[in-house]
């Protein structure tokens, strides 16, 4: 069975700096595979390949057997790939639900239309609304999107990978500047959406990779040292030496 | 009528106070007060179309003169032609004619250049957007046969169905209805979804394109509505001066329609006209005192950038209601 | 073919590129630089062909007005620097366009002011007024020989000092990173003013050179900024470089293209169509280039390094 995605032979350098060099990874569909990997290791230039905002130097990615290696982020999201930030990007001067409404709108596909007002149309609204009370921010719905604290950012952005209800759904460190209450929520949360959607988890938070991860590959300087079961990676000797055993 | 702003509350009252002071000074015999508002309002339309892709579109587009010279030059031409002879296909005092054509041509006109200079952006955008208005200007300069430079005074005006646009009561009551439309328009598109998509792409373009729109075609189209709007304005400007010559491409020209814009329409889609007001009574009274008015008026709009908080864009960011 | 005509228009069009490189060059320092963006370059360039003027009639001398009118037009950029640029620079680069938009109305009304609507007539030396027959039939002015030379010694100079000297150092360094240049004990406010100078003079010479040929006039500024920003767009913004070589080559596409595209068209359609359609194409002939150019590369032939 064709894994959702395949990563073949990536390679990006910037000047000088090898950022991605030959990366071999795959997600199967339904999986939760984590990235982890000490800091600088190249993660969010690795997921910028794969959302479209960055173009690998070399190699190739498939989502569900075709090549989408030169298509432009916004036809990938198209496709059904969704991305978080790992510093939020969202429409600060919009409201909260404007926010999510606009994911939903993009998945609704008729946005080239002047007439209707876009804040009442019902069916957008309230599917938005729905994917804000899943991550507990329907109460914010109407304030303004500046004015939430980063932990509630962080959730906007998942209310609204929800909403894309993408097949793919990549993460990059979604516990970034969460406390724990917040964490173990998210954690939760995710552990739900196991099966139907998958997701390519960028994380620090090693409490939350092991509770989530069906499979876990290890990078390190651009490079992809293993892959494999959680279990495996806990006691795999070159993973210790790189970054289990530096923290 | 809850929840009206300051602006909101300017802006009506400046609509009802210029719907009702020039036709009363007409009818009692002074016609000056009836021209300027004519003047005031025509640009009021190009500027609350500038408006549509500066304030909401976060497009600084320094070239919009160059539209409301096309749609002038679509009524010149045209009249020229049927007087004067020369160029039998475009010949024609037939105002929807001419009305046609002054949209095309501003609606080519944006979809060329929009397209072109909506791959840059930052400051490349502004200064290719007001070399374009100059490629306009020194296109016209250069044609001997509409006189250049000197310009181009036509004899007839637009013929159109049951407006006699000889009369200054009803080329200004046409001049009002469009204002009053194109607000209209503007805060309709601004509010839908097109809207939302090209607001959310002022605001943070890299969210918007990973949610899945391609910003580049949104910006395009809103461009081009624009420039239309803008060309529809050029097409009243002709018939209302008569007097129709590149300088009105100029791209000091489009410097103004933008203080016009800024000053006025800041935070809300009515606002241009306020902008448009304060320019035109600026410029009168001004140059009722001196020939040397530009003087206190560029001293002022450096006032305003270096003395309003966040600087003019500041005023820009905190739109979007 | 007319190849005697050719030379000359080659020449013309080398000497109105260098003149525009001269007035670019200080636009895309100032960009390149102090990441200001400055709408009212185009009056200094007026302002210096007026006070070269006015003092070539004070002084007698053409020549020595230039040299003394050079410093005065630096002291006016360091004015305006201190004056109104200085206080934009944490601004938006729109803040910028509208700031500079509104001196330039303010400096070409105070022009108007002091030395009237009507322009000035610069008169030149006889021996500059006159006629060089470089080969038969190729009879070229003086002056404009002058003008090539030193249009070309200045593009020397700026190169040597931009990429040889410390302060060319400090100029690139403080593109590139201004905490780290004013962390390293330089003061950029003073570095800052010099680059805004340098600028200015460079675009009053540009004036005072082409002020023999056209007269000193108000509304010089205005034309010649729009054309500068062209130049620097197609160079990419930044680059001294590009500036060089987008000027001449807009010199001579402009140049050439007016003297020869009727002849042109000529072959391909009737005269009177040629002579509407050839002054129409060559006035549009470098918006188009730069069209042309932008579609292929947005950012401009030779743009610097991202900072």
């Amino acid at each position: 069975m064709t894994p959702l995605l395949e990563i073949n032979g990536l390679k990006k350098s910037f000047g000088g700096v090898i950022a991605t060099d030959d990366v071999h990874l795959d997600v199967i569909k339904g999986e939760i595979h984590a990235i982890i990997g000490p800091n600088g290791a190249g993660k969010t230039t690795l997921v910028s390949q794969l959302s479209g905002a960055l173009k690998p130097d070399a190699g190739t990615v498939l989502l569900n057997g075709s090549d989408i290696t030169d298509k432009p982020a916004y036809a990938r999201a198209k496709l059904g790939i969704t991305r978080s930030f790992q510093i939020t990007s969202l429409v600060m001067g919009m409201s909260v639900l404007d926010n999510v409404a606009l994911a939903v709108q993009a998945r609704d596909g008729h946005s080239y239309r002047f007439l209707k007002p876009a804040r009442k149309i019902a069916h957008i609204r309230e599917e938005a609304m729905l994917n804000l009370a899943k991550v507990g921010l329907a109460k914010r719905a109407h304030d303004l999107t500046s004015q939430l604290s980063h932990g509630e950012h962080r959730q906007i952005e998942i209310a609204i990978a929800l909403a894309s209800d993408a097949e793919l759904m990549l993460l990059d460190e979604p516990m970034a500047g969460l406390g724990p209450k917040e964490s173990a929520s998210l954690v939760a949360f995710l552990k739900e959406l196991k099966g139907q959607r998958s997701i390519l988890l960028i994380e620090h938070d090693m409490d939350a990779v092991f509770a989530l991860a069906d499979r876990i590959s290890v990078l390190v300087y651009g490079r992809i040292i293993a892959t494999g079961l959680p279990d495996e990676i806990r006691s795999n000797d070159a993973v210790r030496h790189a970054y289990l055993g530096e923290e | 009528m809850k929840n009206m702003t300051k602006t909101n509350w300017a802006t009506l009252i400046c609509m009802v106070v210029l719907a009702v002071l020039p036709p009363y000074f007409l009818l009692h015999g002074q016609a000056f007060y009836m021209d300027l508002a004519t003047r005031l309002v025509i640009l009021g339309i190009a500027a609350v179309s500038l408006n549509l892709i500066l304030g909401y579109g976060g497009m600084v587009s320094f070239g919009h003169a160059a539209f409301i010279g096309l749609g002038a030059y679509a009524v010149g031409i045209p009249s020229h032609h049927a007087t004067w002879g020369g160029f039998d296909l475009i010949a024609s005092y037939n105002g929807l004619f001419q009305l046609a054509l002054a949209i095309v041509i501003a609606a080519v006109f944006a979809l060329i250049t929009g397209a072109i200079s909506l791959r840059t952006k930052g400051v490349y955008f502004i200064m290719i957007t007001m070399a374009f208005s100059q490629m306009a200007f020194f296109l016209f300069q250069s044609l001997d046969v509409y006189n250049g430079d000197d310009g181009l005074t036509i004899d007839v005006r637009s013929e159109l169905p049951f407006i006699n646009l000889d009369s200054p009561m009803q080329l200004y009551g046409l001049s009002y209805g469009s204002l009053v439309a194109a607000m209209l328009l503007v805060k309709t598109i601004v509010n839908s979804r097109f809207g939302m998509v090209l607001q959310g792409a002022k605001d943070n373009n890299e969210r918007m394109v990973t949610l899945g729109f391609n910003t580049y075609f949104y910006r395009l189209t809103a461009y081009v509505i624009s420039g239309t709007m803008c060309g529809y304005a050029g097409f009243l400007l002709g018939n209302f001066t008569t007097f129709i010559s590149p300088d009105m491409m100029h791209w000091t020209r489009s410097g103004e329609l933008m203080f016009m814009v800024i000053l006025g329409g800041a935070s809300t889609a009515l606002g241009p006209i306020l902008g448009s007001s304060v320019f035109i009574l600026m410029e009168e009274i001004l140059s009722s005192f001196t020939i040397f008015w530009h003087l206190p008026f560029g001293l002022m709009l450096i006032g305003l950038v270096l003395f309003v908080r966040g600087g003019l864009m500041g005023l820009l960011k905190g739109k979007g209601k | 073919m007319d190849y005697t005509l050719l030379f000359v228009q080659v020449l013309n069009g080398l000497q109105l590129g260098l003149l525009l490189f001269l007035v670019a060059s200080g636009l895309t320092l100032v960009f390149g630089i102090l990441d200001f963006v400055n709408l009212a370059h185009g009056s200094i360039y007026m302002i210096g062909a007026f006070i070269c003027a006015s003092l070539t009639f004070v002084l007698g001398n053409f020549l020595w007005a230039v040299l003394v009118a050079l410093p005065l037009t630096g002291l006016v950029g360091y004015a305006v620097e201190l004056l109104v640029a200085r206080r934009l620079y944490d601004k938006d680069h729109l803040d910028h366009v509208l700031g500079t938009f509104g001196l330039l109305l303010v400096l070409d009304t105070l022009a108007h002011m002091i030395w009237g609507p009507a322009g000035i007539t610069v008169p030149l030396p006889a021996w500059l007024d006159g006629q060089i027959e470089l080969f038969e039939g190729a009879n070229i002015p003086v002056f404009r020989l002058l003008i090539i030379g030193t249009g070309l010694a200045v593009a020397a100079g700026l190169f040597w000092l931009v990429n040889y000297t410390r302060l060319g150092m400090l100029i690139r360094a403080g593109a590139s990173n201004r905490t780290m240049v004013s962390a390293l004990g330089i003061d950029i406010q003073t570095l800052f003013a010099l680059v805004f100078a340098l600028g200015a003079m460079l675009s009053g010479l540009a004036g005072m050179l082409i002020s023999p040929i056209t007269g000193a006039t108000i509304g010089m500024g205005g034309q010649i900024i729009i054309t500068a920003f062209v130049v620097i767009i197609i160079g990419g913004i930044g680059s001294m470089k590009g500036a060089f070589i987008a000027a001449v080559l807009i010199g001579l596409i402009d140049t050439l293209g007016r003297s020869f595209l009727d002849s042109l068209f000529e072959l391909v359609m009737s005269e009177n169509a040629a002579e509407t359609a050839a002054p129409a194409v060559s006035a549009m002939m470098i918006y188009i280039l730069m069209a042309i150019i932008l579609a292929v590369k947005p950012q401009g032939l030779f743009p610097p390094k991202v900072r």
